[in-house]
């Protein structure tokens, strides 16, 4: 019996086929005991790169709409393209928080700045847009500058990984990479919603406002805020919502704040209404109690709401309305728009239950009021 | 609001020519299993085998490339606006246009003089409703 018999019978065969077989699988062998974990590296890496790809591709997508929308709305008479390619590049940079006291105001002014600036630029690229559509527009453009900072972030991991093939910088960002999809698959519905001027998720505590305030005379507050008197349940209640239909948050701590010293701190309770993020396995649209200052955001507004309510020592209620992130920033759901009705019980029954007739009650729906009216 | 994409089927050289080795391999193995059945030879089983695996790991593959194109498509979900009357209570639902708001006046009622009001405007998913266990 020659060799090549013998290592064809062990593997069960015989001729030629048997012996490539036998390499093949000794190859292997060997091959995985050196190069594994490379060739896991590989493997990830090029998950990273299809993600990448996908990333890239919800990008231009994203860019394109905001930029098509501008044409659209703003009428402008030159090519916006450029200069939206220079609004996705611009950064903010926070202030220096080595000494922290009066932090606040200094991040509230660099917001300030910003926001103005933003619209600013949008009132260049857009002249002929009306007040809501510039902010629409500036809310578009926003989702799509996230949009291009994932898609560097990302692409900056990629390339250094590849670079170094350090296992470490491959891993950590191939193992956040699901979560980091769905943050820009939730821009990307976004993007659409805001260039449309669909009311959003996060609208949902602007649109509980907004149905207690609906006929009533409103007045204008600071800052893009609208505040109504409602006689509610033998109260009266300041409905606070942020100016709709365009797309703005605008400053509902000023406007609490303001409230409660022109009615010199006699507030029974303040009850705001906000939507927040739900754990997987809630179901969205559910409506939850609570206390504290229910408001997202930078912590500025929430700070000076907080500021306010300890100077009268107002008691402060929160009903929040569960939904997810890519809920949040996509057009409204319908258990969500359904939930409103819901809250606004919770809002009354709080209302009954915390304070006597003739009381003075400030409610505030805290979110983006785009595609909400008031 | 439809955005199917079509995007360039891609494959890279090194997947293809693995793809084409194994399959090369498997078709043989298959058919040495077929021969040795016919000499009535034990091994044939093991040749099925690693024939059938061979088949089964490059059609994987090609359906792994086909899956990854097919994820870009982004979907949309149409958006709906809901138009009551303030006097009868008569409802108009249509698909969502451009200025439309919550609240917003839509005009007046067809069927009485009332006044029209955007009252809801929202989207509809259609999800696959399965049984959660928790
Ligand atoms: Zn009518």
């Amino acid at each position: 019996m020659d060799p090549s018999q013998i290592l064809g019978a062990q593997f069960g065969g015989e001729g030629p086929l048997g012996w490539i077989f036998q390499v093949i699988f000794t190859l292997l062998f060997i091959v995985m005991i050196f190069y594994g974990q490379r060739i896991q590296m590989y493997v990830m890496i090029r998950e990273i790169q299809g993600s990448l790809i996908r990333l890239r591709f919800i990008r231009d997508k994203g860019v394109k709409t905001a930029i098509d929308t501008i044409k659209e709305i703003g009428k402008p008479e030159t090519d916006p393209t450029e200069r939206v390619y220079q609004f996705l590049e611009y950064v903010t940079i926070l202030p220096q928080s080595m000494d922290p006291a009066g932090i606040v105001w200094k991040l509230e002014h660099i917001l300030d700045i910003r926001e103005d600036r933003f619209k600013d630029e949008v009132r260049l690229m857009a002249p002929s847009a009306d007040e809501t559509n510039v902010n629409n527009l500036e809310n578009t453009l926003e989702a799509a500058a996230a949009l291009n900072i994932i898609y560097k972030v990302i692409r900056h991991f990629y390339i250094l990984g590849k670079k170094t093939l350090s296992l470490y910088i491959i891993m950590q960002i191939q193992m956040l990479l699901p979560l980091i999809m769905r943050e820009a698959e939730a821009y990307s519905s976004a993007l659409k919603a805001f260039s449309y001027g669909q009311p959003i998720g996060d609208g949902a505590g602007p649109l509980v406002a907004a149905k207690l305030m609906h006929g009533r005379r409103k007045k204008k507050i600071e800052k893009d805020c609208v505040v109504a008197k409602v006689p509610l349940e033998g109260r009266t209640t300041y409905v606070i919502k942020a100016e709709g239909p365009g797309g703005n948050v605008g400053k509902p701590g000023e406007a609490i704040k303001r409230v409660i010293e022109e009615t010199d701190g006699k507030v029974a309770t303040i009850i705001m209404i906000d939507a927040a993020l739900k754990l997987e396995g809630e179901k969205p649209g559910e409506v939850a109690e609570g206390v504290g200052a229910a408001i997202g955001g930078p912590g500025t507004e929430q700070y000076k709401i907080e500021e306010s309510i300890l100077k009268y020592k107002i008691p402060i209620h929160a009903v929040i309305i569960k939904e997810d992130i890519g809920d949040a920033v996509s057009p409204m759901r319908k258990e969500i728009f359904d939930a409103a009705e819901v809250a606004i019980d919770r809002v009354k029954r709080l209302i009954r239950e915390k304070t006597k007739e003739g009381d003075v009650v400030i409610i505030a729906g805290i979110g983006n009021s785009i595609g909400v009216g008031q | 609001m439809d955005e199917e994409e079509k995007p360039v089927r891609r494959l890279s050289s090194i997947v293809l020519i693995i793809i084409v080795v194994v399959l090369a391999l498997s078709a043989s193995a298959l058919y040495q299993a077929i021969d040795l059945y016919l000499k009535q030879d034990v091994a044939s089983g093991y040749y099925l085998l690693i024939g059938f695996l061979g088949l089964a790991f490059s059609i994987y593959m090609l359906l792994q490339t086909r899956r990854r194109m097919r994820r870009f498509a982004l979907k949309t979900t149409p958006v709906t606006t809901t138009i009551t009357c303030q006097k009868c209570d008569f409802k108009n639902l249509r698909e969502f246009e451009r200025g439309d708001f919550i609240l917003k006046e839509a005009g007046s009622c067809t069927k009485c003089d009332g006044t029209m009001l955007i009252s809801a405007i929202y989207r509809e998913l259609k999800e696959k409703v399965k049984e959660e266990r928790f």
